[in-house]
């Protein structure tokens, strides 16, 4: 009888233990490795690939980069996705269908399709650059290719839909009724959002935000595409370290960094808003 | 003039007329309930009132002046409703503070004015709870409280007790009227529980398919009901088709099922008719003295009262016997019926049963 659920979910524990546990678990033995330009990996157990992480500016300021592009993208998701979440869950239910099929829209195409399409549209020959050229409105191209600004608008593009979907979970376990109450004791269709949707929104904005953002801090064909050489971000060091220099203890150690600090961001984050509406949202 | 007056009011959605020329008045510091089953456009009716739901035509004017063009938010209502929508993520004072916040009420008064509103229901002392930790007697009764702290003119209740468990409903409408009574607030109440209607109004408003049936006290609509439907919806009756012979001052001679019977005058012309008796009213008899005689089918006991299932020529009669404390007629046993012929009432036939 006991041995049964376990029986039954043996094939997803066994497809989840070796498609994800065991290269994670190989991946956090091999960050303790050392590496030597002619020999290779060298099996030892050391920190010297942390130290190395840790105590170098150049990977600070790739990780404090990082994890600016994952906020801003989140907070502009939230700012974006919490309207559109309440104006889709105001629709009616012929529209709302369409309207849900617009903003999954950019899942449904490749990663590497999308990206080169923001490409083309952000180069100094790009669309946008040549159309304000020809307009007459810029005389040299506005810089948007290779920034930060690039990579957070065209994640942003694709992380919205997450931050969507979770806010208007959150709407339709509302009580709808609510709005009529507040409505009829006199407030304003902007006050009623303010005071009574919004923050009853706060659970899906959340769990939006975690998606959203460990999502953005861990991406990265948009940042290799978008950011080439010049903005690297961690997911990118990492591909250089395990494929230009080879170096793949190292590469290792920055992965699991990478890791180790988003699940220290979530859980504080987690931690922070559960305390503040702890008792007032469960 | 009423204080509040609903005037041919009707809607329709697409072909459905949910509510169809319903007019009507309720006096002030009155507590009227709209009762019907599901569908028979009382709440639609509520949500006109509450300025949730435009009206295809008809007019609703409240305290003199014509709510037509007047927003919800602007009408000052007082509205429970039947979820109670409390704000989840405020405390009960901060629900109840709202309405008076959106009024710019502030400081002392506001407090004084969400003390008093509390107190008339009985939470004081739960003020800073959230509604979540709070059972569903006490949100119902914050809902009244968000509801009266605005001292509105007129006050909604959208099924307020169908979601209580029984006990609680039935103290609650003893709570509620209270509550209304000492607050002195005209009020409208959405129910579709026939008790609870006439326990808690001073008159009852008998919709059904989207019409009027009926408007009176609680006790005339149960006694005198106008129509089949109302005679059924309100308690239990013994319904049967039946022929009015003649009718006259001294009283009516019928036809049902073979039986001749004698009945109130009737006001309507001999021909097809329907004749309802409640079951509290049909006495049993000795052998030759009943009107009607039958067997019994079925049997059940309520405590208070037995209820009788009895076959006869007419057709099924339920028969209510006060428990006595002695043995009560068995499943098969032969009765025999007599009433009062005062206690019969002549309805129209069911065909065009229109009030």
């Amino acid at each position: 009888m006991s041995a049964r659920p376990w029986l039954l979910s043996a094939p997803a524990l066994i497809l989840f233990g070796v498609l994800l546990l065991v290269p994670l678990g190989m991946t956090f033995v091999l960050s303790f490795n050392a590496f030597d330009f002619y020999e290779g990996i060298i099996p030892t157990t050391g920190l010297a690939n942390y130290a190395e992480v840790l105590g170098d500016s150049y990977y600070w300021e790739i990780f404090g980069r990082t994890f600016g592009i994952a906020l801003a993208t989140t907070a502009i998701c939230a700012l974006i996705g919490v309207p559109q979440a309440y104006i889709l869950y105001r629709l009616s239910p012929v529209w709302r269908s369409v309207v849900v099929l617009i903003v999954i829209g950019p899942l449904l195409i490749s990663v590497v399709v999308r990206t080169l399409g923001w490409a083309i549209l952000l180069g100094n020959r790009g669309v946008i650059n040549t159309a304000l050229k020809d307009w007459g409105l810029i005389e040299r191209p506005i810089k948007m290719m290779y920034t930060e600004g690039g990579i957070v608008l065209a994640l942003v593009h694709v992380f919205v839909p997450f931050m969507v979907l979770a806010v208007w979970a959150a709407l339709q376990r509302k009580d709808p009724s609510t709005e009529a109450a507040a409505e009829s004791l006199g407030a304003s269709p902007f006050t009623v959002f303010r005071r009574i949707v919004l923050p009853q929104t706060v659970p899906g904005i959340l769990s939006g935000s975690l998606i959203v953002f460990s999502m953005a801090a861990s991406s990265f064909a948009t940042p290799a595409i978008l950011g080439g050489r010049r903005v690297k971000v961690v997911a990118t060091t990492v591909y250089d370290e395990f494929m230009n220099t080879l170096n793949w203890p190292l590469g290792a150690a920055i992965a699991v960094t990478l890791l180790v600090a988003v699940m220290i961001i979530m859980i504080t984050w987690n931690r922070l808003v559960e305390r503040r509406y702890g008792e007032a949202l469960q | 003039m009423a204080f509040l007056v609903l005037d041919g009011l009707t809607k329709t959605y697409g072909e459905v007329r949910a509510v169809d020329s319903l007019s009507c008045t309720v006096e002030k510091g009155e507590f009227v309930s709209l009762l019907g089953p599901s569908g028979c456009g009382k709440t639609t009716t509520l949500q006109m009132i509450a300025g949730f739901a435009t009206p295809t035509s008809g007019r609703i004017e409240l305290a003199g002046r014509n709510l037509a063009s007047i927003p919800a938010r602007q009408r000052g209502l007082g509205i429970v409703f039947q979820t109670y929508a409390l704000f989840m993520h405020m405390t009960v004072r901060e629900n109840v503070s709202f309405g008076l916040e959106m009024r710019k009420v502030s400081g002392k008064e506001l407090k004084t004015r969400v003390d008093r509103a509390l107190e008339m229901v009985h939470l004081g002392a739960l003020a800073d709870r959230y509604p979540r930790a709070m059972s569903g007697g006490q949100r119902q009764r914050v809902a009244l409280a968000r509801a009266l702290v605005i001292e509105p003119e007129l006050l909604l209740l959208d099924e307020p007790l169908s979601n209580l468990d029984a006990k609680l409903r039935e103290e609650m409408q003893l709570e509620l009227r209270r509550i209304q009574r000492e607050a002195g607030v005209t009020t409208v109440m959405v129910t579709h529980d026939q008790s609870e209607a006439l326990a808690m109004s001073d008159r009852v408003v008998v919709m059904n398919g989207g019409r009027l049936q009926q408007v009176d006290s609680p006790f005339d609509v149960y006694e005198t009901p106008k129509s089949s439907f109302v005679s059924t919806f309100l308690g239990k009756s013994n319904n049967f088709a039946a022929r009015l012979e003649s009718t006259s001052d001294t009283g009516s001679v019928l036809t049902s099922g073979g039986v001749t019977l004698a009945g109130p005058r009737a006001s309507l012309l001999p021909g097809a008719a329907e004749i309802a008796i409640r079951p509290e009213r049909i006495e049993l008899t000795g052998p030759g003295q009943g009107i009607v005689s039958g067997t019994v089918r079925e049997r059940i006991f309520l405590g208070a009262q037995w209820m009788l299932a009895v076959e006869t020529a007419m057709g099924e009669f339920l028969v209510a016997r006060r428990n006595s404390g002695n043995r009560e007629a068995d499943i098969g046993d032969t009765v025999h019926l007599v009433w009062a012929p005062q206690d019969l009432r002549i309805l129209p036939a069911k065909e065009g049963a229109r009030s």
